[in-house]
């Protein structure tokens, strides 16, 4: 199980990663989405993996319990990420509507640095 | 009054004369005056008390661990100080009421006049370092504004920057100066400071504090080499000129010098530093000033020299040197805030300042020349005035100071600079009032209204009673600050007449020398013309100009405009960090046993890996990408749930809803397809950077999951207090309302900020030429035949209700079952969402007037209510309380305040959600497009199917 969530994690990076480094705005967008979603995961997961354990109490049976405390944490992250997401959604097409491009860089630097962009 | 009210006031009073202007310039000047009056009566009632040799102090703790406190104290030397700043600023702002010209915004200058003031009478009553720094970086702000009052002169602009970047920068080198000395002593309250002496002297550090506080305090006073800066200051309006260069700016670095006289002084460092920056500046300024054909000019030189002869006679570090300067900072206030008055005058009158084409005017202007004759003569050091019982005790303490075992060096020197000074005070009489009438004035001199000449006038009545009569007036003043600067009580006796001394010799020699001087000044002149000296407008120019191009290479070096870059090297750097750190740790063994993975998990793994993979491989399709990473949410909406977090499983899934149905709402007005312009080699590049990254934090994941905690956490204390302290038994909920339910808090205002920026963007975007292209756009897919289908809306009336019922079902279960108000809220937008899809935006929103903004506010404004209501039970914010309710039908159920708060974050996000979408549909607005009906294929309706297209 670890295995499988810790590659899940380091490949949702990977993509959110290659995907940043791109040069429009949509795959950068999605870049963000998806380094956020490794990172929730990531998160989430440094409170240790349990199966069936919800942090929901039980007053009638003494049951073994996950950790609620990273649950709590990542989920205002998910809604914060929601309202970053958005932002950026609106800043990159308005970027796009007025000036007609959606290349993130500026287009001196384009030229400048063509190759490693 | 107290003293925190004092120094308050000109800042308080600062807004009246900005508004009262529209009164009327009287009702401006005159708040200002009454305002500066209250500040000055204020200090006067403490008047008494300072003379009685007490201190007064005000004390607030702000942050005592920090050493942060506002206080204030007020002795001698202070009182001094803040009598001259309110004192002369009472007699400026009368002055300028008559000066400035109806072109002159004058409300805005009374307004920087009293934000200056406030800030200079800060500096000479606090206590606290810290605050006095504060001031002190308030007064170079404010001498900004001043001195650059006139926007339209470049010569204001440039002058006003040249000031604000040499006593700014001094000020930067005094912040570090004083924050040693706080360091060393260990407090940063002046008066604790001051008792140091010894422990500051013995310190390692007492060289650097020293340059540093004198970097400061010459710069402010502009000494040389940073004299410069206050000749170009004069581009001021006249009152500006005679408030900053008489009373107040320039001295403020003599009061810190003076304040800090104590612990700083007496050292071989500080005699050799203070008293040769102050006679070579004394020397220097009396020099250029006789060469100055412009008024002000020569007085800015004169008051550079002057405040030279100052710092010289506070670096001598004898009780009776700073006597001697205690009583020339009064003396040259008096005489020097009068003549620049009366070149305001002149300049007003007559309409220039140039020497060189005045002259007689002794006859046109009889009151402004016996002004200006009486503080010239004083500036001179003629008996009987002020001025000449500072400059006998000037020169009577040089006459026996050796510099480096030289007798003679100082003496001469100051002899010298007297002689000068005496010759452009003559001058100043002579070349501008004496001589014949002439006929080539640019305009028609005659003396001003009362008004104008009435402050200078009290001046100088000052300066004819304080040589006179100096040992009763000045004297207990003098005595006081004395004691304050010296912090002991050197016995203070001024008089006019010191019998037949070396110093009157000196002085005679002086006078005459000066007269000599002016009667040879066109040879002279001749002279000083031939010989190359460096202006030092152009080397500071250059030395900007040098730095400025620096900067720009710097910024424009590593700042390029390419986000690409940024995000490299954002991601390369946290890489190599985090491997420098995981390579500089030690890795236990695992403690964990590793859980054994199901099928549905391996199942749900190969989603993930196969979407993430098509996703990478298939980007340049957005709206596929799209649907991929709609997978890539899904699974982890699962995982989440399978792995105990249903709570996060709910709130994933539906800010998955809202995510996509953005993104697609703007993909619709972006290209659909990313272009292939990547060179493989960059792509290689990428993904070879992406793989490790992605490399490295699995393996710390993994890491993480097989070891145990290092060290105990505090997840134990929330499950064990969750139903006992917070009535609630999801565990998750309650830490979010509950536990960390002002994080919570920050976190929906965050969300509300985000859709207001959304809001706003949305504004600026349609309030450009970009509305033009919106409106007559066209789609650039081909567009749905039937945009509102029938089946679509009629399902979606039918699931709005049961979607609301579901959103109020998770939120009231949310105390103890998964669910709460982030889930509830987003569960309630997506159904109000779906109207919009099925029957259009316009449709929906005539029907549905709801004002997202107000949500948005009610609900942050609900939560924080909420919070606050655990204050009316002694508790902190955001205390909850809850109990059981038992109603005879239903059975007992809890209440708990936790759910208003939640209530509170339902709203704003339903509000937020919604606002966000909002926006984004009005960029698809085009005339004629909302429909009239719900559905455009009704079979119900005999009309004509309208088919419009809508997104």
């Amino acid at each position: 199980m670890e295995i499988l969530v810790a590659s899940a994690v380091g490949i949702m990076t990977a993509a959110g990663i290659y995907l940043i480094l791109r040069r429009r705005t949509f795959p950068v967008i999605l870049g963000l989405s998806m380094l956020t979603y490794g990172v929730n995961v990531f998160l989430f997961a440094t409170g240790r993996l349990a199966i069936g354990a919800p942090p929901i109490l039980n007053k009638y049976a003494d049951v073994p319990y996950t950790d609620p405390l990273p649950q709590a944490l990542v989920l205002t992250a998910i809604v914060i990420s929601f309202g970053m997401t958005a932002v950026v959604v609106m800043i990159a097409l308005g970027a796009y509507l007025s000036s007609r491009t959606d290349d993130i860089n500026m287009d001196d630097a384009a030229t400048e640095t063509g190759e490693d962009a | 009054m107290s003293l925190f009210l004092i120094a308050a006031l000109p800042f308080l009073g600062a807004v009246f004369p900005a508004l009262f202007i529209r009164a009327g310039r009287n009702a401006s000047a005159s708040s200002a005056g009454l305002t500066t009056l209250l500040a000055f009566i204020g200090l006067m009632l403490h008047a008494p008390a300072i003379l009685r040799g007490e201190v007064v102090t005000a004390r607030f703790d702000w942050l005592p661990i920090l050493g942060l406190n506002a206080n204030f104290f007020l002795d001698g030397l202070g009182f001094l100080f803040a009598g001259l700043i309110l004192g002369i600023g009472l007699l400026i702002i009368l002055y300028a009421r008559f000066y400035l010209s109806r072109q002159d915004p004058m409300g805005q200058f009374y307004t920087y006049l009293l934000l200056f003031q406030g800030a200079m009478v800060g500096i000479v009553t606090s206590d606290n370092i810290l605050l006095l720094l504060i001031f002190w970086e308030l007064t170079s702000l404010s001498s900004f504004l001043l001195i650059g009052y006139w926007k339209h002169l470049p010569e204001g602009r440039q002058g006003a920057r040249m000031a604000l970047t040499v006593t700014g920068m001094g000020g930067l080198a005094m912040i570090g100066g004083m924050l040693i000395l706080g360091h060393i002593v260990g407090s940063y309250d002046l008066t604790v400071i001051l008792q140091h002496k010894e422990a500051i002297q013995a310190s390692p550090l007492y060289l650097p504090a020293l340059l540093l506080i004198l970097a400061g305090c010459f710069t402010k006073s502009a000494q040389f080499p940073f004299h410069f800066w206050l000749p170009h200051a004069m581009a001021a309006p006249t009152p500006v000129s005679a408030y900053l260069h008489s009373a107040t700016m320039v001295k403020a670095g003599i009061f810190l010098m003076a304040r800090m006289w104590p612990v700083l002084a007496g050292t071989p460092e500080w005699f050799y530093i203070v008293a040769t920056a102050g006679l070579v500046t004394m020397v220097v300024g009396a020099v250029i000033a006789l060469f100055k054909d412009d008024l002000k000019a020569l007085l800015a030189f004169s008051t550079v020299s002057h405040l030279g002869l100052i710092t010289m006679l506070l670096g001598f570090g004898t009780k009776a040197a700073a006597i001697a300067a205690i009583f020339h900072i009064i003396n040259h206030a008096t005489f020097k805030a009068a003549l620049f008055m009366s070149a305001g005058i002149v300049d007003h009158e007559a309409h220039t300042r140039d020497i060189k084409r005045l002259g007689g005017l002794r006859h046109l202007m009889p009151v402004t020349f016996t002004i200006a004759l009486i503080a010239a003569l004083s500036m001179a050091g003629i008996a009987p005035l002020n001025g000449f019982i500072s400059k006998e005790m000037m020169l009577e303490e040089a006459s026996h100071t050796g510099w480096l075992g030289n007798a003679y060096i100082i003496p001469g020197l100051a002899v010298f600079a007297a002689l000068f000074s005496a010759a452009y005070s003559f001058r100043y009489i002579g070349h501008v009032f004496l001589g014949p009438k002439r006929e080539d004035y640019p305009g028609h001199p005659h003396d001003p209204g009362f008004g104008m000449w009435a402050a200078p006038a009290f001046l100088v009545v000052l300066v004819v009673l304080i040589g006179l009569f100096s040992g009763k007036i000045a004297e207990p003043l003098v005595q006081v600050v004395a004691d304050a600067v010296t912090q002991q009580h050197p016995h203070v006796h001024l008089k006019l007449w010191h019998g037949v001394t070396p110093a009157l010799y000196m002085s005679i020699f002086a006078v005459v020398g000066g007269l000599l001087a002016l009667l040879a000044h066109g040879r002279l002149e001749a002279i000083w013309n031939a010989l190359p000296r460096p202006e030092a407008k152009v080397i500071f120019d250059h030395i900007i100009a040098a730095l400025t191009f620096v900067a720009d290479r710097m910024t424009a070096g590593l700042h390029n405009g390419s986000i690409t870059r940024y995000s490299l090297v954002m991601i390369l750097f946290c890489t190599g960090v985090s491997y420098v750190a995981f390579d500089s740790g030690t890795l236990p063994a695992a403690t964990r046993t590793v859980q054994e993975a199901g099928p549905l998990a391996i199942l749900g793994w190969f989603a993930l890996v196969v979407a993430t993979g098509l996703i990478l491989r298939h980007h340049h399709n957005r709206l596929l990408a799209l649907i991929l990473i709609g997978i890539v949410g899904l699974v982890v909406s699962l995982a989440f749930n399978y792995l105990s977090a249903p709570d996060l499983a709910l709130t994933q899934i539906s800010v998955e809803v809202v995510t996509i149905i953005l993104m697609l709402l703007a993909l619709n007005f972006l290209p659909k397809e990313t272009p292939r312009e990547i060179p493989q080699q960059t792509r290689l590049r990428d993904a070879a950077i992406a793989t490790v990254g992605g490399l490295g934090v699995g393996g710390l994941i993994y890491a993480l999951m097989v070891r145990d905690f290092a060290a105990g956490t505090i997840s134990d204390y929330h499950l064990a207090n969750s139903y006992k302290g917070g009535g609630g038994t999801n565990v998750v909920n309650v830490i979010l309302v509950d536990f960390r339910g002002f994080d919570t808090f920050g976190e929906i205002i965050v969300l509300g900020i985000a859709a207001m920026v959304i809001f706003a963007l949305t504004e600026a975007v349609l309030g450009s030429k970009v509305r033009a292209y919106l409106l007559n756009r066209k789609p650039d897919l081909p567009q749905d035949g039937d945009p509102h289908p029938l089946m679509m809306v009629v399902a979606t009336r039918v699931m709005m209700p049961l979607a609301l019922l579901v959103a109020a079902y998770i939120f009231f279960r949310g105390h103890n079952l998964p669910g709460g108000g982030f889930i509830a809220g987003l569960v309630a937008a997506i159904a109000i969402v779906m109207q919009y899809m099925a029957s259009g935006f316009g449709w929906a929103a005539e029907r549905q007037r709801i004002f997202y903004h107000g949500v948005i506010g009610a609900g942050v404004l609900i939560a924080a209510a909420t919070g606050m209501g655990a204050w009316f039970n002694d508790l902190p914010f955001l205390t909850s309380a809850f109990g059981y309710i038992h109603w005879a039908p239903l059975e007992e159920f809890e209440w708990a305040t936790a759910a208003l708060f939640d209530l509170g974050v339902f709203l704003a996000v339903v509000g937020a959600v919604l606002l966000a979408l909002e926006s984004l549909s009005r960029f698809a607005w085009q005339p004629g497009m909302t429909s009239e009906h719900a559905m455009d294929i009704n079979p119900a309706r005999d009309d004509e199917p309208k088919i419009k297209s809508e997104v």
